[in-house]
C-alpha cells in the first residue's frame, strides 16, 4: 500500500489542529478544513480520489473499532441516565425523530433528488455511525460525512447562542438538546459552559447515534 | 494496552461476524458498540480493562473522517446544482431539530 493518502492527511490534518488550536474559531474546523485542502488538491493535481482513498484505509478502517469505543464514554455517564432517564429516553425519541424527518422533508420540499435527501437524513449523528447509516441506506456516505460535520459546525458555533434567546435554561435540556442536533462538535461547545450539559449532550449523542442507526433503515422505506 | 486494543477489535470483530451470519440493517460497528455497552454494564468486560484504549480512538476519532469526507469530490456537480435545497435543509433541520428537543426536556422537568 502507497503511504500518500496516510501522510498527506496527517500531515494537513497536524497543520490544522495547530492552527485551530492557536485560534479557536469555528470556521478553522480542523477536518472540514483538511477535507477541502484534499479535495482542492486532488481537484488540481489531477490525482484520482480512488487513489488517495485506497492509500488512506488505515484511518478509515479504524472508524470500525473507533465506534465501538464510543461505549465506554456512554458507560462513564451511566449515572446521568438513571437520574434522568425519562427526559433522555423522549429527547432523543423526539430529537432523533425531528432531525431526520425535516432534513428529509425541507430537501424534498426545496426540489432536491433523494439521493440527496437519504444523505442528509442522518445528519444530526456521530459522523462515524452516520457513514455506516448513509450506507446502509443508499445515500452517498461521503456526502454524508460532511453534511455531518456542518452540522456539527453549525452547534458549536450558534447551538448556545441559539438556545440563549429561546430561553431554555434547562441544563439538562440544553445539553441533550446539544448532543443529539450537533453531536461531538457540539458537545465540545456545551461542555465549556456546564459540565452536566456536557456530560448529557454526551449522552445525547451515543444514545442518538444508536437510536438513529437502528431506526433510520426501517423509517427510509416510508420516506422514501 | 494489549488487554484493551483486544476488547475493542474483539467486539468489532463479533459484530462484523454476528452481522454477516444475521444480516442485520444496523451498520457495522454500532452492534459493536451496543454489545460493548452491554457488556460492560452487566460487568462481563471491566471498564478498566479497555478505558485508555478506548479513550485514545474516540480523542481521535474525527481525522478518520477524512478519507471518506473527500469523497465529496466525486459529487460536487450535484452538491452544485442542489447547493439550495442542501443549504436550506441544513438551517431549517438545524434549528427544529435544537429547540424542539431542547423544549420538550425541558417541559419533562
Amino acid at each position: 500500500m502507497n503511504p500518500f493518502g496516510i501522510f498527506i492527511t496527517l500531515a494537513l490534518y497536524y497543520v490544522f489542529t495547530e492552527i485551530y488550536s492557536r485560534k479557536r474559531v469555528f470556521i478553522l474546523n480542523p477536518v472540514l478544513l483538511t477535507i477541502l485542502s484534499i479535495v482542492l488538491i486532488l481537484y488540481l493535481s489531477g490525482i484520482s480520489y480512488d487513489y488517495y482513498n485506497e492509500s488512506s484505509r488505515i484511518l478509515t478502517f479504524l472508524l470500525g473499532p473507533a465506534v465501538v469505543s464510543l461505549a465506554v464514554p456512554l458507560y462513564r455517564q451511566r449515572e446521568y441516565i438513571y437520574r434522568y432517564s425519562r427526559q433522555i429516553f423522549a429527547g432523543i425519541v423526539v430529537g432523533g425523530l425531528v432531525a431526520i424527518i425535516s432534513a428529509v422533508l425541507a430537501v424534498s420540499a426545496l426540489g432536491g433528488s433523494e439521493a440527496v435527501a437519504r444523505s442528509i437524513a442522518p445528519k444530526s449523528i456521530t459522523t462515524a455511525i452516520a457513514i455506516g447509516v448513509s450506507e446502509k441506506i443508499s445515500g452517498i456516505p461521503s456526502l454524508t460525512a460532511v453534511l455531518v460535520i456542518l452540522t456539527g459546525i453549525m452547534g458549536n458555533a450558534a447551538g448556545v447562542e441559539v438556545m440563549n434567546a429561546a430561553k431554555i435554561r434547562d441544563r439538562v435540556a440544553r445539553g441533550l438538546a446539544m448532543g443529539v442536533t450537533a453531536h461531538g462538535l457540539g458537545t465540545a461547545r456545551i461542555i465549556l459552559d456546564d459540565e452536566v450539559s456536557g456530560a448529557v449532550s454526551g449522552l445525547g449523542m451515543a444514545l442518538n447515534g444508536i437510536f438513529t442507526s437502528i431506526l433510520l433503515p426501517f423509517l427510509a422505506v416510508i420516506l422514501f | 494496552m494489549y488487554r484493551g486494543l483486544a476488547i475493542v477489535f474483539g467486539f468489532y470483530f463479533l459484530e462484523e461476524l454476528l452481522s454477516k451470519v444475521l444480516g442485520l440493517m444496523i451498520p457495522g460497528s454500532v452492534l459493536g458498540m451496543i454489545l460493548l455497552t452491554i457488556a460492560l454494564f452487566s460487568e462481563v468486560i471491566r471498564v478498566e480493562w479497555c478505558e485508555k484504549e478506548a479513550e485514545f480512538f474516540v480523542r481521535h476519532m474525527s481525522i478518520l473522517f477524512v478519507p471518506p469526507g473527500a469523497g465529496v469530490i466525486l459529487y460536487l456537480d450535484l452538491i452544485k446544482s442542489e447547493l439550495l435545497p442542501i443549504a436550506a435543509a441544513l438551517f431549517i433541520s438545524f434549528f427544529a431539530t435544537l429547540l424542539i428537543t431542547a423544549k420538550t426536556v425541558e417541559v419533562l422537568r
